[in-house]
């Protein structure tokens, strides 16, 4: 029984292959559906990208009245104010734009005035100011660096494998990268600074995957020299199958105590690492592999081959 | 065969200890430290602002006033100059960047020019005059410039002046270990740790605070102010004077804070506070001629553009020293002594950014990271342990060994530990066992494959190790864009993948094969307990 890892079968055989067109149109809608989301309702973005404050305060052992912290700072006349609860009764976040050309240190501190005046003593445990000429620069360099990563990994994995392994790499990169602007979207999660390096992370996570299966695919495409990609792919995919589980498993169980003990702040990010990591293991099966094999892929002994047209009996040898 | 060289045991025990030493302050309460023998380290995790609690500000230093200020300057220097040489001009005005005027009398133009050219603005560091002098001889005009480099220069000098003046002044509020630094070209970071109540210290950083003496202009009638006819040698300033909403006063400064040596919060004869001042030789010269020749004038005493008081020259003030009035509260006396005596900031700063995150809730975050690593490593080991038994142990044991590297490496480094640096960690430890498993399922291939448990495990090793890296490779170029990217919280999670995933490829490849090499050796196995 122990160790546990005999109970998998030391070969499986699932057609991973036979089910891509099924995955892909599953994913391509996905990508779409996201895709109308980013401009209709569009991303919910955090300071760090619109500017504007993020005041968090404590009521200590009384409830914290929204209504009358709201009430007190709409008489500011600071337009578009909302007030939230965070996490306990007793606690609450507040988040308003500075109006142009005000002070943002000036109208916070006003802020803070009010909300002591309508309740009385309160801790403010954490206040977040970004400037408008920091919020446009932040929201150029967290652009600026999802494209650079996504450029260099198609740069890394061009310069160790050939040009269709990296464009297989490169859509599933876009592919996890997508879905995870969809995930955020779908739950009205805050676009921050946390979010992007996230992002970032799993770009890294993707393209490792991703990377490890086509190592594998490229060792069995020297061994079998006579098998037809199709099933190169379903071999290679699993034959690193165990260890696609496992990591994905370990990745997982580490990520949940984060999000379930992390606190409130690390909530958001580690969502959508945890889904990340889901979506960067998916896409390494069911994007990368497949693009390879519409594209086809030069062997050694034959010409690179699409085999899209031909009947799908033809494929078996 | 898994070798087992002496350079790799040696390696694999030194890691270890290293760990050990640099991570043990982190693990020993502060009493049981001091009892450490000075030679090992002492040195803890640096936590980040988001962890201990304290106050991030981004400052930008306003070079547009700057820019105002010196071409203001500028103007009013040539009309100094000019009357002093009895120079008959007119039109002197500033228009857009250019300050020019017309000589009424033609047979001064070539004086005025040489004085223009010869006495007006400054040199440049490296050389050369700071300023443009041309002249326009049919119009009988001449205007001055300040030349590109100047304008650099001066920001360049308001920067690191600002960042002067902001540390004497946050020392003198007693904040403990503020780190403040220049970012880009007109921008100051303060990392001001604990401090409880960051408006007053945003207050006391962002007071400009230029002091400056000038006498109130009583000829102007409340028609003419009415009707706006100010003379050009005049300005209109708003005031803090119960007496009066604001006050006319000559343009020209008679002593300014520039002369002052100390300043010190005190109070008057009834009670109420105030703020006693120095000035050194000079500035008691000057005080002393102007105060003599105004005497019964009213002199407003002026910061930031705005009057303070406006009291009456009752006799000549000859000794260099006196008392502001003003509305002031205890607190207000005390922080306006204390800016007045670091200096005025050379121009205006604006916060453009700032977070601050109470102790309190720093403390509830560390509390959450230890529990979340905690949880987040006893599931891994009992995974790992489940899924590959006794290999799976020496995962295991690599990880510990691991997460000590990591807490010493960024111990001895001062690296800082974020919130979202936690999550880091956590993800390393994924990342970890993650190239366990890749040579583990090797290993699992190459005896599939026929070979033997020794030869099975050692292929295992050295063929998985290309995988591992290239793997990696693509963390390490996520992590390093992310530091790139971000500020202190995003930053710090790049730097623990960075380090995670470096050491965890040392330690889950050199460790786990020693252990596995002494297991064969103890044990003679002819299979491996993972088949």
């Amino acid at each position: 029984m122990w160790p546990l890892i005999k109970l998998l079968p030391t070969k499986t055989h699932v057609p991973f292959v036979s089910l891509a067109r099924l995955f892909a149109t599953l994913s391509l809608l996905a990508v779409i559906a996201t895709c109308v989301g980013i401009f209709y309702p569009g991303m919910n973005l955090g300071i760090d990208f619109k500017g504007g404050t993020v005041l968090e305060f404590n009521t200590g052992a009384r409830t914290a009245d929204l209504a009358k912290v709201r009430d007190a700072v709409n008489g500011l006349n600071l337009g578009d104010v909302q007030v939230q609860r965070f996490g306990a009764d007793n606690d609450a976040v507040v988040r308003f734009q500075t109006p142009k050309g005000a002070d943002a240190g000036v109208v916070a501190g006003n802020v803070k005035g009010v909300i002591t005046k309508a309740l009385g003593q309160v801790t403010f445990s954490r206040m977040d100011v970004v400037g408008p000429e920091v919020s446009g620069e932040l929201e150029g360099k967290g652009l600026l660096a999802l494209f650079t990563a996504v450029g260099l990994m198609l740069i890394y994995i061009w310069f160790r494998f050939e040009l269709q392994f990296g464009l297989g790499a490169v859509v599933a990169l876009f592919h996890d990268l997508t879905l995870s602007f969809g995930l955020i979207l779908f739950l009205r999660l805050e676009l921050s600074l946390n979010l992007i390096a996230a992002l970032l992370t799993i770009i890294g996570y993707s393209m490792n995957d991703t990377v490890v299966v086509f190592d594998r695919l490229r060792e069995n495409r020297r061994k079998y020299k006579r098998m037809p990609l199709r099933e190169l792919i379903d071999l290679s995919v699993n034959e690193t199958l165990t260890r696609t589980v496992i990591t994905g498993v370990t990745a997982l169980l580490a990520l949940s105590g984060l999000a379930i003990f992390g606190g409130e702040s690390l909530r958001p990010l580690s969502i959508v690492l945890l889904f990340g990591i889901v979506i960067g293991t998916y896409s390494s099966i069911y994007v990368a592999s497949p693009i390879i094999l519409l594209w086809g892929v030069r062997r050694d002994d034959e010409p690179a081959k699409p085999i899209g047209p031909q009947p799908a009996n033809a494929l078996r040898p | 065969m898994l070798a087992l060289s002496r350079w790799k045991i040696i390696l694999v025990l030194g890691s270890f200890l290293f760990g050990l030493i640099f991570t043990l302050p982190n693990l020993l309460p502060q009493s049981a430290l001091q009892a450490v023998p000075g030679w090992l380290p002492h040195d803890r995790l640096s936590l980040g602002l988001d962890l201990q609690g304290g106050s991030y500000l981004l400052m930008e230093v306003d070079t547009n006033a700057l820019n105002q200020e010196r071409l203001t300057n500028l103007t009013e220097d040539v009309r100094t100059k000019l009357r002093v040489a009895q120079i008959n001009f007119d039109s002197l005005a500033l228009t857009g960047d250019v300050v020019s005027f017309h000589v009424a009398d033609p047979a001064q133009y070539d004086q005025a020019y040489k004085l223009v050219a010869g006495q007006i603005g400054g040199t440049l560091q490296g050389g050369g005059r700071d300023v443009n002098v041309s002249q326009q001889t049919a119009a009988q005009t001449i205007s001055i410039s300040f030349v590109p480099q100047a304008a650099k220069a001066a920001a360049e000098d308001a920067v690191t002046h600002s960042i002067e003046t902001i540390r004497k002044r946050i020392d003198a509020l007693g904040a403990t270990n503020p780190s403040i630094t220049r970012q880009g070209a007109n921008r100051i970071v303060i990392e001001a740790p604990g401090e409880s109540d960051p408006e007053r210290l945003k207050a006391v950083i962002g007071k400009t605070a230029k002091l400056s003496f000038q006498l109130v202009d009583e000829s102007l009638s409340a028609d003419d102010l009415k009707a706006g006819r100010i003379p050009p040698d005049d300005e209109v300033l708003p005031s803090d004077d119960p007496r009066a909403p604001y006050y006319v006063v000559k343009r020209r400064v008679m002593v300014d804070g520039a002369m002052l040596t100390d300043a010190a919060a005190g109070h008057d004869e009834n009670g109420q506070p105030d703020i006693n001042f120095a000035f050194n030789g000079m500035g008691a010269q000057r005080f002393g001629e102007a105060t003599s020749e105004n005497v019964k004038k009213p002199f407003a005493i002026i910061i930031d553009k705005r009057v303070l008081s406006a009291p009456t020259i009752d006799e000549p003030i000859m000794g260099g020293s006196g008392m502001i009035h003003g509305s002031f509260t205890e607190d207000s006396a005390h922080d306006l002594a204390l800016v007045l005596k670091s200096g005025a900031l050379p121009a205006p700063l604006h916060m453009v950014e700032q977070h601050t995150v109470g102790a309190e809730l720093g403390a509830d975050a560390v509390r959450a990271g230890q529990i979340s690593i905690l949880i987040g490593a006893a599931l891994i080991f009992i995974f790992i342990i489940l899924a590959y038994g006794l290999f799976g142990g020496f995962a295991a044991i690599a990880l510990v060994v691991n997460g000590l590297m990591i807490v010493g490496i960024m111990s001895l480094f001062h690296a800082t530990l974020t919130l979202p640096g936690v999550a880091g960690l956590v993800l390393t430890l994924a990342v970890a066992v993650d190239a366990n498993v890749l040579i583990y399922e090797r290993m699992r291939d190459e005896v599939r494959a026929g070979r033997a448990a020794m030869a099975a495990a050692d292929a295992g090793f050295s063929r998985a190790l290309v995988t591992i890296i290239d793997a990696n490779v693509t963390t390490v170029v996520a992590a390093v864009i992310m530091f790139n990217l971000g500020a202190g919280p995003v930053k710090g999670f790049a730097l623990t993948l960075l380090i995670g995933v470096l050491t965890s490829v040392f330690t889950a490849v050199l460790i786990t094969q020693v252990l596995i090499g002494w297991w064969f050796r103890a044990f003679r196995s002819k299979t491996l307990p993972i088949i």
